[in-house]
């Protein structure tokens, strides 16, 4: 597109006498992308594509044969159309009741300014990073026989369709919240009000300029939460029970109980065929809706709630956050303070030790273990996804680069255990011969952590005015400047929330990382999952105490993590 | 603008390398102490592939290191299937020397690839024949035991004055309807282990019916133990905080002892019960993995492990019973444990051969 304005751009700084400067900037410019892309690229060929085609191939190709025929045998099986037909309405039923309870709440913790905001953000990012089991248990409290709604209702909902899609609510909430309310903290509310201004409607001002400005943000959380729950795992075992079944417990039980490879690559390939076709039409959706717009600092934007209006919204999502979050949360807590002997920090203090015989070091040192990881984590998941991201972030795209945006979001629709079974049989010998090494726990969460990155950064960068650049540069501003003072304000909110999302991903992790072998240095939700694999008040109790911990450092570093990022502008 | 792009191309490519350096070095300091060592011939180390419920007293695995010289390095990589199955994908480049925890359902498996070299253990005479599954061949070495069976609440059965089941038979009785719960036999180990108790005791052709039975008498089917045991199960320390409502439950032998572990003051029963005739045995074995880098240290390691200390150790590590026969166990197992003197078994080719047909028609009953 714009070869002309970037010279343009450059004209004040760049030598004349060239013969054809616009062209030679477009030859630049495709050589920046490719050099963007070299990275994240070399990324996810090693840790991705190479161990996901090792160990399809590994099925498909036995004996010396290709066993292709599997393809159709298993592909044509009834039972197995239905759980594809399942996991697929499944995920988007999930995906737009989060988006239907989760906008609102994106909007009021952007704009409205009330006590306790920070908190509460952080606090609703907590379920992500939660095990499954964990929380599906709590939920089976509330929602279950004697539960909540069943003493206030008379209503059971502990297994079936509706327990499955409350919960997977319950655990991506905070992704539309975050990846949605990014955006919407920077939006100018000059243009919605001019709207309202020339006649508009408060109704018609939303849906046509804060809506479509919108848009790019909605799809990206919207394709994550599908991505999320597509590949579901824990909450259908504890709140579907044995009827339900979906895509990866199907690739589970092939690969790691049945050991049937050849239907386990098959099912694999379904899921790809699967996630291409949402990649698709998301893609589709998001270039018709993309356009610059204009960023703000957030502080401008949040407000005291004004009117009966917006009084009402805030108390709405507040009781949503309260009975659909910090309730099944507080269950958990109770719990762990439950002891046999009364309450108590009996589960705490077992912690400290080694007695229980579960690990060779006390539970609580799985906290450094986990934050290391995820640290490491985070910094590869920056690195690549921001790569990406600035590889990305010219929209006038051939099939290739958008081919390279879709390999990026592959990681979330692809079962942990191919993932984490083909690191075991591909990274095995030089020049990539990683087996034991502890780095292949962050570099495996780095691959779910980096499509966050991606999606979280895009919209932004997108979103960035191009005639802000220009104008700081016309006016006389260097490249470093124009980068310092112009876009880090505008991108170092997205960046903050990338890293919270990546960071978070990293520690909640659990499919994967299981299934790496390791020395013994468990994370955290592996610890808790060994605690609970154990019969007895002491270990299930050190279960609930270690989640709590899990929580706790959760919300402690998303809150750090926002801290360093308003340090420079000053936002609430 | 391109200008912009370089600059955050820097940053970025910055921050890339400070992950690799990070990253490279985290991961020299770490060589530097085992891995590379394992490599040589003459190595100190001896590296143990296990499941994610392996578990020895850190002072054990140093004595072990003061007898023979050798350090323990464990490697766990998921539950007991998953591990089989990583250790069959990286059978030619395996990843230790001993592999521990291959039961007697997944023993064929693992025997069948050719995990395993031959190595008959030294004080393999203190364990009962009915343990060694492998005796002609040793490929595997018996190292513990235990048995799946139908756990009761015992606070449920007194108050209703009711004498919990027994056997298989009891448990399809209208005065036990609407009380058990079991395991996904396709998700669950111990749900599996049940189906072949079933298996074996009413015969190929049997089983089925006896699943219709239980069904009818209203048996509940979710898809771990962890669920049953914790949630689903009134007779745990955990199912009554999650409000469980089934007084029966599939799970361990072990599982009484289990309950009253760190409970203060010690009460005189445990609160869980086991119906010893719905019992299955399950026996876990070790064996040297096939193109081990340490043959001596690995066959020391299996020496150690069928030694008196690390058999004395696995009860309160791991909730299951030594096979040596002179093993003492510790009191809580005598006072809380139960006696199971006759569990179901099957052979191991029986069980690899009949397993996916059988999952598949109780998938069928049970579920559909």
């Amino acid at each position: 597109m714009s070869a002309l304005r970037t010279a343009y751009g450059r004209g004040a700084r760049t030598p004349r006498g060239t013969a054809h400067p616009a062209a030679a900037a477009v030859r630049r410019r495709a050589g920046v992308r490719a050099a963007l892309m070299a990275l994240p690229l070399l990324f996810f060929a090693a840790f991705f594509a190479y161990p996901v085609a090792a160990i399809v191939t590994r099925g498909l190709h036995e004996g010396g044969n290709w066993h292709l025929g599997r393809i159709a045998d298993v592909a044509g099986d009834a039972g197995i159309r239905h759980v594809l037909w399942f996991t697929c309405w499944q995920a988007a039923a999930s995906t737009a009741l989060t988006l239907l309870v989760a906008l609102p709440g994106a909007y009021v913790f952007a704009r409205l300014d009330f006590p306790g905001r920070r908190l509460l953000r952080a606090v609703v990012t907590v379920p992500f990073v939660l095990p499954t089991v964990v929380a599906g248990s709590a939920f089976l409290a509330l929602l279950g026989r004697d539960g909540f709604t069943d003493s206030l209702f008379g209503v059971r909902l502990d297994t079936g369709v509706w327990a499955i899609l409350i919960a997977h609510v319950f655990f991506n909430y905070a992704v539309v919240v975050r990846t949605v309310g990014g955006l919407w903290a920077q939006l100018d509310p000059a243009q919605e009000e001019a709207a309202r201004m020339l006649g508009a409607s408060r109704l018609a001002a939303w849906r046509r300029v804060t809506l479509p400005a919108l848009g790019p943000s909605v799809a990206a959380a919207a394709l994550m939460v599908f991505l999320f729950t597509f590949t579901s795992f824990g909450v259908i075992q504890v709140l579907g029970g044995p009827m339900y079944s979906t895509l990866e417990v199907e690739i589970y039980r092939q690969t790691a109980e049945v050991f049937d490879l050849p239907t386990a690559a098959v099912l694999t390939l379904l899921q790809f065929a699967a996630v291409a076709v949402i990649l698709a039409l998301h893609g589709w959706a998001v270039r018709r809706s993309q356009s610059a717009l204009r960023l703000v600092d957030p502080a401008l934007t949040a407000h005291r709630p004004r009117g009966a209006a917006e009084r009402t919204l805030l108390g709405g999502v507040l009781a949503v956050v309260a009975l659909l979050i910090l309730l099944p949360l507080g269950v958990l807590v109770a719990r762990s303070f439950d002891t046999p002997s009364g309450y108590g920090l009996a589960f705490y203090r077992a912690l400290g030790s080694t007695d229980g015989g579960t690990f060779s070091v006390a539970p609580w040192q799985t906290v450094g273990n986990s934050l290391r990881f995820a640290a490491i984590a985070t910094v590869i998941a920056l690195a690549v996804g921001g790569l990406a991201a600035a590889a990305l972030v010219r929209r006038s795209s051939g099939r290739l680069v958008r081919g390279f945006d879709a390999l990026l979001m592959l990681p979330l629709g692809t079962s942990a255990v191919t993932v984490g079974f083909g690191f075991l049989i591909a990274l095995d010998k030089p020049p990539l011969d990683l087996r034991d090494s502890w780095l292949l726990v962050p570099l495996a969460q780095a691959l779910v952590g980096t499509p966050f990155v991606v999606r979280v950064m895009l919209p932004v960068l997108r979103a960035v005015d191009e005639r802000l650049r220009e104008a700081a540069a016309v006016l006389g501003a260097s490249p470093w400047r124009v980068w310092r003072e112009v876009e880090l304000p505008l991108v170092s909110r997205a960046v903050a929330i990338a890293a919270g999302f990546a960071f978070a991903v990293s520690l909640g992790e659990f499919g994967a990382t299981v299934f790496i072998a390791r020395p013994d240095d468990p994370t955290l939700p592996v610890a808790v999952a060994r605690l609970l694999g154990r019969a007895g008040a002491l270990n299930y109790g050190q279960a609930m105490a270690l989640s709590t911990v899990l929580m706790l450092v959760c919300a402690a570093s998303l809150l750090v993590l926002e801290s360093l990022r308003t340090t420079g502008s000053g936002e609430l | 603008m391109r200008t912009t792009a370089r600059r955050a191309m820097g940053a970025l490519a910055l921050a890339t390398a400070a992950a690799i350096v990070l990253a490279a070095c985290g991961s020299d300091s770490k060589d530097k102490g085992g891995d590379k060592a394992a490599g040589d011939s003459g190595s100190k180390t001896v590296t143990l592939v296990s499941h994610d419920s392996f578990a020895a007293s850190k002072s054990v695995l140093a004595e072990f290191t003061k007898e023979t010289g050798y350090t323990v390095k464990v490697l766990r990589g998921g539950d007991a299937g998953a591990a089989v199955n990583q250790a069959i994908l990286t059978k030619d480049h395996p990843r230790g020397d001993v592999f521990f925890g291959v039961d007697n359902t997944l023993l064929s498996r693992a025997l069948d690839n050719g995990l395993f070299t031959p190595y008959t253990a030294k004080d393999l005479g203190q364990v009962p024949a009915g343990l060694q599954l492998d005796a002609g061949k040793h490929r595997v070495t018996p190292i513990d035991s235990g048995a799946v069976c139908v756990n009761y609440d015992r606070g449920y059965f007194t108050a209703h004055h009711l004498a919990p089941p027994q056997s298989f038979a009891d448990l399809v009785k209208p005065a036990y309807k609407n009380l058990l719960v079991t395991e996904n036999v396709s998700t669950s180990s111990p749900g599996l282990a049940f189906l072949l108790g079933t298996a074996a005791t009413y015969g190929d052709g049997g089983w089925q019916g006896y699943w219709k039975q239980l069904k009818s008498n209203g048996v509940e089917v979710v898809d771990s133990w962890e669920q049953a045991y914790n949630d689903r199960f009134s007779g745990s320390s955990a199912g009554k905080q999650a409000k469980g409502d089934r007084p029966l439950v599939v799970s361990y032998a072990s599982s009484p002892p289990a309950e009253v572990v760190g409970v203060t003051p010690e009460p005189a029963q445990s609160p869980v019960g086991v119906a010893t005739g719905t019992c299955f045995q399950q026996i876990e074995f070790a064996g040297l993995l096939h193109g081990a880098k340490n043959t001596a240290g690995g066959q020391a390691l299996i020496d150690f492990m069928l030694g008196k200390a690390f058999q004395e150790d696995m009860p309160l590590q791991m909730y299951v019973d030594p096979v040596r026969k002179d093993a003492a166990l510790p009191p809580v197992f005598t006072k809380y444990g139960a006696t199971v003197d006759h569990p179901a078994t099957m052979p191991p080719d029986k069980i690899a051969a009949d397993r996916d047909d059988w999952v598949g028609s109780w998938n069928s009953i049970v579920l559909k």
